[in-house]
Parts: structure tokens; sequence; C-alpha cells
């Protein structure tokens, strides 16, 4: 669980260190497959067609819950990669309020050097993702 | 003639180019898109600086220099189909676009409400959804023969439902392009015919593996993309036997397409023109000429030997690897061969091979509903062209062998 003293800049920041520890790609990429490994695994119940995340090579379940005032994520995917990207995003943005989410940008993902994974191309599901998450954003603000 | 391997490689800068320092990407998407020989490039460039004028218009040299080069490009799609005209050459933006062009016309003309449309299980995307949207506006019926286990055709069921006397139709692929099986078309054009039912061939593999002579094998349209076989994107061909043809009306109307056009009613120009209306992409169609030069160059019969060679390696090698699936095993394989592995994401796997310098599909390759008759969601694919090498399949085994030592 999210650190919640530290702001989402902070986050993605500790994440950009840990990355320019490895080095080469095969490093950053065994470590992507092992945090997909350890990712918790959504509700097998919450796993429903309106989870999916459409347009994905694989596919990809996103959960959001809105307690007190913050969003907090669970998500899957069939495929290790995708699943490892995921869990970034979860440290990220879980326990955020929307405001936070909403104002956060993404450019931590380039600068761990996996743009190619933002690629719409790529189509793993990330950039789609991570529309879910300032969607579900947007549902609660305000509230 | 151009004779062994180096020498076809030398033909394509792509091939040449150095990718994330000096290593070298080994291109396996061939199936989707090939690379393009320097001929094509050149005359490109050429052309768009020298030959740039709309065609079949107007009467001065630039826009008489540029119809010949698009004429010649048809010109040579003739000949590498032994079509006996070159007026019965369409040409489109790719197969796509020649198998909605044909499900309209021909469905126009021919397709009536409780009439037969007969696909294959195997079918691409491309040669599934114009029948489908043919078949809701008109109420014909689509139906499929089966393909089995290994990927093969089942000529029996094919033959049970022609027998039927309804189908009107048969489209088919000569080639699978997630089976890479090469079909038995000849024996389909036979059935089909003796049935009373005309027959399109999906060409957009079977014309760069095997490619087709359509007086030996008389089926009525074949059609492909130009860009599968070395010319540039957007452009590809309908091939339409032309005593059929010249029954069938135009689908799109616009410039070029027609004879005579008053306020109130046009005849239409006769076939091919009638079938491309408005500005064709020209200097793409006319690279169709420089593409297929250089795929009558090669030494035919050695670049087929050596994807057997290859094909036949990547077989043995994929099935020794614990829990890889090949679908589509049996029959006479085309260097296209579709896998899935216990345990790891295909779009894993791709992801994968691409850090380490190889390029392969993944996923549904526009083929959802064979991949959910063999109980998938998508497959990785590895798809050669006459340029890859022996050398290439090794280093692709090798990575893939690491890629699954990672993912398992």
């Amino acid at each position: 669980m999210t650190d919640n003293t530290s702001s989402i800049k902070q986050v993605q920041q500790e994440i950009v260190d840990e990355f320019a520890a490895f080095g080469d790609w095969m490093d950053k990429y065994e470590y992507l497959i092992e945090l997909g490994h350890s990712l918790p695994v959504i509700d097998e119940q919450k796993k429903q067609e309106d989870r999916l995340i459409k347009g994905c090579q694989s596919r990809v379940w996103l959960d959001s819950e809105f307690r007190d005032g913050r969003l907090w994520f669970t998500a899957d995917s069939d495929a290790i990669i995708t699943k490892g990207i995921i869990s970034l995003l979860i440290r990220v943005y879980n326990g955020r309020t929307p405001d936070e989410i909403l104002s956060a940008d993404n450019s931590f993902i380039e600068e761990i050097g996996l743009r190619e994974n933002l690629s719409p191309t790529r189509a793993n599901g990330l950039v789609s993702m991570m529309e879910q998450i300032r969607e579900d954003a947007l549902k609660y603000k305000g509230q | 003639m151009i004779q062994d391997i180096d020498q076809i490689r030398s033909h394509f800068p792509y091939l040449q180019c150095a990718r994330g320092g000096d290593r070298q990407l080994i291109y396996f998407d061939n199936a989707a898109t090939t690379q393009k020989p320097r001929a094509v490039i050149d005359a490109t460039s050429r052309w768009l600086q020298e030959a740039n004028a709309n065609v079949h218009r107007a009467i001065y040299g630039l826009a008489a220099s540029a119809t010949e080069h698009y004429e010649a490009g048809r010109e040579a799609v003739r000949g590498l189909i032994n079509a006996a005209s070159k007026d019965e050459i369409v040409l489109t933006s790719g197969t796509t676009a020649s198998i909605n062009l044909l499900a309209n016309i021909y469905g126009q003309k021919y397709i009536r409400p409780g009439d037969e449309i007969l696909l294959s299980e195997g079918e691409h995307h491309s040669n599934i959804v114009p029948w489908q949207m043919l078949c809701a506006r008109t109420g014909a019926r689509l139906r499929y023969f089966p393909v089995g286990e290994d990927g093969q055709w089942d000529l029996g069921a094919a033959e049970r439902i022609l027998a039927e006397g309804k189908v009107k139709i048969v489209s088919a692929a000569h080639i699978s392009n997630v089976l890479g099986i090469v079909n038995p078309v000849g024996e389909l054009t036979v059935l089909a015919h003796r049935y009373g039912a005309v027959i399109h061939l999906d060409g957009a593999q079977g014309i760069v593996h095997e490619g087709i002579d359509v007086q030996e094998t008389p089926c009525d349209f074949y059609s492909f993309s130009g860009h599968k076989l070395y010319a540039l994107t957007g452009t590809g061909v309908l091939y339409g036997r032309r005593s059929l043809l010249e029954t069938l009306p135009p689908w799109m109307g616009g410039g070029e397409m027609v004879d005579t056009v008053t306020y109130e009613r046009t005849t239409y120009a006769p076939v091919p023109l009638r079938f491309e209306a408005g500005t064709p992409n020209f200097i793409a169609a006319a690279t169709l000429k420089p593409a297929i030069d250089f795929v009558t160059s090669v030494d035919v019969p050695q670049v087929r030997e050596n994807e057997k060679r290859m094909t036949d390696y990547l077989m043995r090698e994929l099935n020794a690897v614990d829990g890889l699936r090949i679908i589509g095993s049996g029959g006479k394989k085309a260097p296209l061969i579709s896998f899935t592995v216990e345990g790891a994401h295909h779009s894993d796997i791709a992801t994968l091979l691409d850090k380490m310098g190889v390029a392969v599909r993944s996923g549904q390759m526009c083929s959802e509903p064979l991949l959910a008759k063999f109980g998938l969601t998508g497959a990785v694919r590895v798809s050669l062209a006459a340029y890859n090498t022996m050398q290439e399949c090794e280093a692709f085994m090798g990575a893939l062998r690491k890629v699954l030592a990672m993912l398992r």
C-alpha cells in the first residue's frame, strides 16, 4: 500500500530511481515480471466484462473502489509484463484523491525506459488503463 | 537472375540498416507487410519527381507517362498470374478493398435472399466481414466448411454444402494467415464449378509463397495486396475472369469509371476502369512492376527451397519446445507458423523477442473466429520472406528459448 505521505511525484521518482539501477533492458523486464507475479490479484468475481479494458492485446481488468475520499485499485492481466506495469501504476495511484490523480502525468513511464509500452500500437492496455484510472477519478471527483 | 541469399538481401536497404547499435532486427512479420527492395524505393522517388500527373485523363506528355507506369503495373500483375488480359486486373488499395469490392459488385448482381455464400473456417476477417455485410443486406446465408484439428480443409464437408445447390459463391484463402497451410485451392475450384458456384481465392499470403496461374487453377476471382509482395502499401489487385467481370455493375461512382455522364444518367466505362473510380494510388500501383520484376528475377525454385528448409527447421525446433503448440500442423506448410506456449502469454513473448531484436506478430491476427475455434485468444506468428535466412531462424530460436526461460 502506498505511503500517503509521499506525493504521486515522489513515488514516481522512487520508481525512476529503482529502474535507473538496472544495467540493461533484461534486468528491467525481469523486474517487471517479478512485479507482475507479486501483484495482488483482483477478485475473480470482479473480472467481469465491464471491468475488462478494451483494445488490448492482453486482457486487462481494472476495478476501483472509492473510500474516504480516495481511490483504491485492483487489477489483473493475462500477460505478465502488462501486470508488472499495472503494479507500477497501482503503486503510484492507489489511495489518491481524484484531484491528485487528475493532475498527475505519467512521464515517469518514459523516464524508466518503457516508452514503447505507451505506443498505441503496442496495445498492451497501458494507455487504456491510464485512461480508465482517470475516468474513475473523474467519476468520484467532488464526492 | 538473382541467385543467392546475400544477393537477395543486398536489394533491401532496410536489411543493411543497423538498429540499436550494431544489432540488426530480424524481421519475421512478413505476412503483415514486407520490406521494400531498392528498385521499388528508387522508382517511387523517381516517379514522384518525374512522372506525377493524374492518370487516364489528361492528354499532355507527363500524364501519358504517369498512365504508362500505372498500366505497366497492371500488365506486370497480369503476367505474374497469367491472366488472359490485363483488363481482368482491377487495381485496388489492398486485399481488403478487393474483397469488399467483389462482395458489393457480385452481390448486387447475383445474390438474392436464400442464396448461400460459402467460406472456410480459416479465414481472415477481411474475408468474413464483407460477406457478413452482404448477407445482412441481401438476406443471403453465410456458411462455413470446417478446418480440422491440424488446420486442413475438410473438402468433403465443403462438397456436401455445395451439393445442396444454394451456394452462389465460394471464398477461401489460398494460404491462411494464421495456419500457414497451402490449401487445396485447385480441388476447391473444381468442386465449386461442379456445383455451379463461382469461386474467389484470397491470395494475400498465397501470391507470395505459392503464386497462382489462373489458367491452371481457373478460379473466377483472385485477390491480393501489393505491399506483402514488396510493392508499396495501398496497392492491391482483384483479378476477375473477363466474361464474369463484364457482367458486374460498378460499386463506387466517380471520375474515371464512366463512359458518358449527363445530369440524369451515366453509362459506365468498360472493365477494369469501371471499378476504379476516382484518382487511383497510381504511383504506388506502378511499383507493382519493379516489385514483380524483383519477385520474378530471383531464382524462384531456390527461394522456395530455402523457405522450405527454414520452415522444416522451425517446425522441428518449435515442436521440441516444451508446452509449445503449433496451430495448423498438417498439410503443406508455407513459411508462416503460429504457435502458443503454455505458461507464457503471446504478448509477453512478442514484447521480449522485440527487445532481443526479433519482430514477430502476436495477438488475434485478424482471425478471431479461427483462434476461438482452437480455444485461443491469441498466438505468436513468425512469417518469412525471400530475404530471411537460416541464421536468422537459429537466432530466433535462441531468443525464444531465452524469452521462455524469463517468462516461465
